[in-house]
């Protein structure tokens, strides 16, 4: 699948998008932030702060607990600050 | 109703917007334009510039999702959403509602809630640059606003908004 990062989150990591094949058993985005924050120091300074990171799965906001089963996109970035 | 969405890095001109979707029409009683402007200071700091990046595909859609939770919300005759991204300098243009109605209280309230929506659901990040460059604090992306959030939030409660006319 394909990941966005956005704003100090693509920032922090240093890229705007990768592909990656997360393993076996992670399940949500919750679970999928995890792995990433021990993919490097990079990472662990992106997800520091979980909580604050939102994300969306083809282009549709979704929360932690959301599946990431099917995903074709998934994008984390910090809250919005449009308008 | 046909709505007009648009995300670009161009100017926009108000006016001419409104007289567009109004435009032949008779049933239109009231236009509401909003503007957002890029200020010259954040929090008493002067500004060189202000950077707003978004979600190509997504911010399209969320403002979209919006546009229709406003249209079965009340009775609107025309929408339009303008929302820039790319680098502004102060007092240029940021983002541009407009909305028709056959009166005044379901355009004005059009107008509030997809601007507190577009404030904290549609995919765009602000980051300023002070003046002065790293001396004064560089570039730093804003922080989101709990106040926005409640602002947005309140739509949701019964009777959602209404305390904003009150």
């Amino acid at each position: 699948m394909k990941l966005r990062y956005f704003a100090w989150v693509r920032e922090r990591i240093g890229k705007p998008e990768e592909e990656i094949e997360p393993p076996a058993g992670i399940a949500t985005v919750a679970d999928l932030m995890t792995w990433l924050s021990h993919r490097g120091e990079e990472y662990a300074h992106a997800f520091e702060n979980p909580k604050v990171i939102r994300a969306a799965i083809d282009r549709a906001h979704v929360r932690g607990d959301a599946a990431i089963l099917g995903a074709r996109e998934i994008a984390f970035f910090p809250p919005m600050t449009g308008g | 109703m046909a709505a007009t969405i648009r995300l670009q890095r161009e100017p926009f001109d108000a006016a001419s917007e409104a007289a567009k979707l109004r435009h032949g029409r008779r049933d239109i009683g009231a236009v509401v334009t909003f503007t957002g402007i890029c200020r010259s200071d954040e929090s008493g700091a002067p500004l060189a510039a202000m950077t707003l990046e978004h979600y190509p595909g997504m911010a399209e859609a969320e403002v979209a999702r919006h546009v229709e939770a406003a249209e079965r919300r009340w009775p609107l005759l025309g929408v339009t959403v303008i929302h820039r991204y790319g680098r502004l300098e102060p007092g240029e243009d940021i983002v541009l509602v407009v909305t028709a109605a056959a009166h005044r209280q379901d355009a004005f309230a059009a107008a509030e809630f997809l601007m507190d929506y577009l404030k904290t659901r549609a995919p765009f990040w602000k980051q300023i640059e002070f003046a002065g460059g790293e001396k004064t604090g560089g570039k730093i992306w804003v922080d989101a606003k709990s106040s926005d959030d409640a602002l947005a939030e309140r739509w949701t409660r019964p009777g959602g908004g209404r305390e904003a006319a009150e």
